[in-house]
């Protein structure tokens, strides 16, 4: 579904990635796991089109749609859950669902994705006049998710869900995107420092180092392989 | 009494002209956080369109007569929303990941631009804005005394306040207007085209902009092609009372400061009339800098 080859971004003159190449499968939760600095979200703001990228190819359903502009990119399906969640605190809780649905003209279908997303997150459905600054993180990341999914998208990327939350919500917010996954196929392209629950519902991940794809594998061996162990999962 | 009275139904026509304006500047800076300072001279140019357009008008709709004056309003107001696209286009877009200040200065060279070659065009001396509507004196009683054209300023910049306030807060193009003022990354990542808000942001903000050049004419009917620098100056002004990127305090700070001048004009002297505005200015950056309804911003370092 997305196949990246050899991809550079770089800061100015500062190389943050120096070439990565990595694929997602239909279907499958897939991790970049990596340190503080490692290019991380730099990889998904590339593919989302937030940063344009200096070479490189990014096949996206067979169609390359590298340094298209990011609201070009959302149209083709692929949401961006974005690092710090950005979500507008200024809007309502609703107004920032309905942002995520800004391409949908039809009433119906909004009505229909807002429904599901509620029944995902019920949480939202009750704050749904709020303010959204006037949520928890975790209520902030759920609605970050929530309006990604208001774009029916057939790519979901997401840039640290567990940041900052206590670990009863992180494994919640966990629970969520495996359950998205599973029942309605979504492909998720998910970056993580919590490499443990990263790998724990993956298939496959990938271990970025300074800008360099340094390992990959099926998630399972990745947590068996020794090297991974020590300097991601504090074993 | 009625002095009082009088002069301040004056300060609510010239301060409703004044908040129009502002609501360019503010609604711009909330985008964009820069001052498009060629915004005053979009005033001027609504001017200009209208007085242009208002025979061809009388030809079809004889005048003068509400409904001609409505047209010729609607007219200038498309007008200038088609310039202020082309200016944002052709001067401004080009420069939007360039430092602010580079901005600002194209703002300040297309401003100078827009004033000499309207002298070029449209020539230097003043002109007489013809009577696109019926100014006749509606109420008379003892010495106060208010006029349709004082009405019909009143009655247009509430109008346009409410359309305004539905554009932003009930449509879908208002709310990407917010999501873009709040966060622009996450805005696009929404499928926004952040571009076409812009424009259209331009677009709304110079239209507004050429009704209160309208209005200005209807009241003050000599109109020149520097007339846009005073108003615009206090425009902005008004917009900083009120809290930049902010529109109900760009409409508050305009009325404040329409009463304002008019009140210390009618009971002081006029020749402080076009200082009060930039005294308010120099008390409200020592006071609130953030203005009256406008949000504290911390400043990301």
């Amino acid at each position: 579904m997305l196949e990246i080859k050899n991809l550079q971004v770089s800061y100015g003159a500062i190389p943050a990635l120096h070439g990565i190449s990595l694929s997602v499968k239909a279907g499958s939760i897939v991790t970049l796991i990596g340190a503080n600095g490692a290019g991380k979200t730099t990889a998904l703001k590339a593919i989302s089109g937030l940063l344009k990228p200096k070479t490189g190819e990014i096949l996206y359903e067979g169609k390359n749609i590298a340094g298209l502009p990011p609201h070009h990119i959302v149209k083709l399906g692929l949401s961006h859950v974005p690092e710090g969640r950005m979500i507008f605190t200024n809007l309502t809780v609703l107004e920032n669902l309905q942002l995520g649905a800004y391409l949908e003209k039809d009433r119906r279908v909004i009505r229909r994705e807002l429904e599901h997303v509620f029944g995902l997150f019920p949480r939202l459905q009750e704050r749904q006049p709020q303010l959204a600054g006037t949520l928890s993180g975790g209520e902030q990341q759920m609605l970050a998710i929530g309006r990604a999914l208001m774009g029916r998208p057939r790519l979901l990327l997401l840039d640290e869900p567990s940041l900052g939350l206590a670990p009863l919500l992180i494994k919640t917010i966990f629970e969520k995107i495996v359950e998205i996954n599973r029942e309605q196929g979504l492909t998720v392209l998910l970056v993580e420092q919590n490499a443990n629950l990263a790998l724990e519902i993956s298939h496959f991940g990938y271990v970025l180092e300074t800008g360099r794809i340094a390992l990959s594998g099926e998630s399972a061996s990745l947590r068996q392989n020794p090297q991974v162990q020590s300097a991601y999962l504090g074993g | 009494m009625t002095e009082l009275l009088q002069q301040l139904i004056n300060g609510l026509a010239l301060g409703s002209i004044l908040a129009l304006i502002a609501l360019g500047y503010t609604m711009v800076y909330g985008i964009l956080r820069f001052i498009n300072f060629a915004h005053g001279d979009l005033f001027m140019l609504g001017a200009f369109a209208g007085f242009y357009i208002s025979p061809a008008v009388a030809a079809v709709l004889p005048g003068p007569s509400l409904g001609s004056g409505l047209v010729v309003l609607g007219l200038a107001m498309l007008i200038c929303a088609v310039l202020g696209v082309v200016i944002e286009r052709v001067a401004y877009r080009p420069l939007r990941r360039r430092p602010k200040l580079t901005v600002l200065i194209t703002a300040i060279g297309i401003s100078l631009f827009l004033e000499n070659t309207g002298q070029l065009v449209f020539g230097a001396t003043p002109k007489k804005f013809p009577e696109i509507i019926p100014v006749y004196p509606v109420l008379k009683f003892g010495g106060l005394s208010i006029t349709s054209s004082q009405l019909i300023v009143l009655g247009v910049t509430l109008l346009l306040l409410v359309a305004l306030r539905h554009i932003v807060l009930k449509t879908r193009m208002g709310m990407a207007m917010r999501a873009l003022a709040f966060n622009p990354e996450a805005a696009a990542l929404m499928g926004i085209n952040t571009d076409w808000i812009v424009s259209f942001t331009f677009g709304l903000g110079s239209a507004l902009a050429a009704a209160a050049g309208i209005l200005f004419a209807i009241v003050y009917p000599s109109i020149d092609p520097l007339m846009g620098i005073l108003p615009g100056l206090k425009a902005f002004v008004a917009a900083v009372l009120g809290g930049i990127g902010n529109l109900p305090g760009a409409a508050l700070g305009g009325i404040l400061i329409g009463v304002t001048e008019t009140l210390v004009a009618g009971y002081l002297s006029s020749t402080y009339r076009d200082a009060i505005a930039f005294g308010i200015l120099i008390v409200i950056l020592l006071v609130k800098p953030s203005g009256l309804l406008g949000k504290k911003e911390i400043e990301k370092v």
